[in-house]
């Protein structure tokens, strides 16, 4: 079974059914891990058209198991974009108006170069041979695909999670290119007991023998126990323990009474179940190892001599942030550092919480304050920008 | 967006007081209706500060820049001078510590610009003297168990404060109960008596 499903993941990681960008040895990309990555490519899909003054277009970053397929049918999961409820034709962030960007981060498993990906000096997937990736070095990857499209200043960049902090990073990096930054259930780094989330996640994969060491995808194997576990307490971290409360209790699966033994008696069990097993369907177990590192390593005033204010001196980008009260991961006071650094920093700041109990997962959902929000932010920043109606 | 004869009189005094585009924030926006009428009317570069999480909600649904906080917590981390003005507007008597409040106002913004109902006011003296009890009127609509206004001052009470905080006065109206502007030539125990309303700018 594995070594049947292990063809499909490792087809998209070379072969994605997205457009694709290459970039030979004379564009590498420069990774803060102090190598280069050459040659490397990144999967992307588009929405909508760029205008004549190329001043309408929107990226958008990706969270930690998302991917590029923001607002189409996913060709692996066969499932609708991840963010089809805001983004579309006559949505909040409307396609016929807007130029929509969404890429495979780099370490991703969908096309952009990662750990699936055949490294070409050796033919064989990279494995653990693949650098170490930074939330820096995707959004870096990410310039060189908007450079390519002629862009010199997004009209937004938007993400949740993972996604949000590509685009702190994009605001911080790139201040000049910027023009509206949406950063939803984010911080600019790491909090140390989410750093130990994702290192139970790794050593759930790494404990799995078919991990081979990484090289799993040689031996035509995949980690699905270890990456199914990884996912299961993922998860949990996801949500929030109201909405568990609400949506499962104490309910039993299909039986009347406990079974007495270790079967999934509770739906919560079956539920955490199911996750793992459709996780490890569409995703890479390597991929998994270096994204979560990605996020670990993040930390956006260290970059900026320990102060957070520093890295958004002078910028002109208009911020909005927006968090949820049930977020435990990403909860409401990183968001309000990331605020209160940009008061310092003088910057146009709008910041919502939104009251739910949906979790860190309700930046996906369909949340209507978050969607006023989101409608208000960008109305005001086109037409700052100048972009007609 | 509710707003009484007397409130919108009192934005319009200070919305007179700013001039076309300068950096302003609101502290304790609401629901934004002062923002919204200082960027339709003055092309202001406008930031609000509100603690409630409706208004918030509200102000950014409106396009508008503000951010959820505490004046009493969080001014502390708007950088020295960062803006031309900054507007308290009916805020001042719910803070906890309002001294603090308007020495970090003087400090964000090169002026300030306070409005506050004043408890000096001839119906509030009235309701104590005669009627023995805490004044509840059409402005100060609430009790003194469920009041959010928790450090009344009079005209004469904020002036003397500014002297304290080194603030110079260089504009000071006082609205009556129909929302009309009281004469400049008036002098101050007139206004403390008359004044339902006081906008000041201030600077330091």
């Amino acid at each position: 079974m594995a070594a049947q499903r292990a063809p499909r993941t490792n087809d998209e990681a070379d072969h994605p059914s997205s457009p694709v960008l290459q970039f030979g040895p004379d564009k590498p990309l420069k990774l803060d891990a102090g190598t280069l990555l050459s040659p490397f490519q990144i999967a992307y899909q588009t929405y909508g058209s760029l205008n004549d003054a190329r001043s309408n277009a929107i990226l958008v970053c990706h969270a930690l198991t998302g991917d590029q397929h923001v607002a189409n049918t996913n060709p692996v999961t066969g499932k609708p974009g991840w963010w089809e409820v805001l983004i579309g034709p006559g949505r909040i962030i409307d396609t016929n108006r807007f130029f929509v960007i969404c890429a495979n981060v780099i370490g991703g498993c969908l096309g952009s170069t990662g750990p699936a990906s055949t490294n070409p000096a050796t033919g064989k997937p990279y494995g653990l041979d693949l650098p170490i990736i930074t939330i820096r070095d995707m959004v870096r990857a990410q310039a060189m695909l908007v450079d390519h499209f002629g862009i010199e200043k997004l009209f937004c960049v938007l993400g949740g999670s993972m996604g949000g902090m590509q685009v702190l990073e994009w605001a911080a990096s790139y201040p000049e290119r910027v023009f509206s930054a949406l950063p939803i259930a984010t911080g600019a780094r790491h909090s140390s007991q989410n750093i130990a989330f994702h290192e139970v996640g790794r050593q759930a994969v790494m404990a799995d023998p078919d991990w081979h060491g990484g090289k799993y995808l040689e031996f035509g194997k995949r980690p699905e126990k270890g990456l199914a576990v990884a996912r299961m307490a993922a998860h949990i971290t996801y949500l929030s323990e109201a909405a568990l409360h609400r949506k499962f209790g104490r309910n039993l699966q299909d039986r009347e009474a406990l079974t007495f033994g270790f079967d999934a008696d509770f739906q919560i069990e079956s539920y955490l179940r199911h996750q793992g097993m459709t996780f490890v369907d569409r995703f890479d177990a390597n991929s998994y190892l270096y994204l979560t590192r990605a996020m670990d390593y993040f930390d956006l005033a260290a970059d900026h001599g320990g102060r957070l204010a520093d890295a958004f001196a002078g910028t002109k980008t208009r911020f909005c942030l927006v968090s949820f009260t049930s977020d435990w991961l990403f909860p409401t006071e990183e968001s309000r550092s990331i605020v209160h650094a940009l008061n310092a920093a003088g910057a146009s700041v709008s910041f919502v919480e939104i009251e739910t109990d949906r979790g860190h997962d309700a930046f996906l959902l369909d949340e209507p304050e978050l969607f006023a929000a989101i409608n208000g932010f960008i109305g005001s920043a086109a037409r700052a920008r100048g972009l007609s109606l | 967006m509710s707003v009484n004869r007397a409130q919108r009189v009192d934005l319009e005094v200070v919305t007179d007081l700013i001039p076309a585009k300068s950096r302003v924030l609101d502290v304790g926006s609401g629901d934004g209706v002062l923002l919204e009428l200082l960027q339709e009317t003055k092309q202001v570069d406008g930031r609000g500060l509100e603690l409630s999480q409706r208004g918030v909600n509200e102000c950014v649904a409106r396009g508008l820049s503000v951010i959820q906080g505490d004046a009493d917590t969080d001014l502390k981390f708007y950088a020295d001078k960062g803006f031309d003005f900054v507007v308290l507007s009916q805020t001042l008597q719910a803070t906890r510590n309002p001294k603090v409040v308007l020495d970090e106002l003087l400090r964000i913004g090169n002026r300030a610009i306070v409005s506050f109902p004043n408890f000096g006011h001839w119906r509030v003296r009235f309701s104590l003297l005669i009627k023995g009890r805490m004044p509840v009127t059409k402005d100060l609509p609430y009790s003194w168990y469920d009041t959010p206004n928790i450090h009344f001052c009079t005209i004469r009470d904020f002036v003397n404060l500014c002297e304290e905080l080194g603030a110079t006065v260089e504009k000071a109206t006082a609205l009556d109960a129909n929302g009309q502007k009281i004469g400049l030539s008036m002098p101050w125990w007139f206004w403390n008596f008359f004044g339902q309303q006081a906008v000041f700018l201030l600077r330091r």
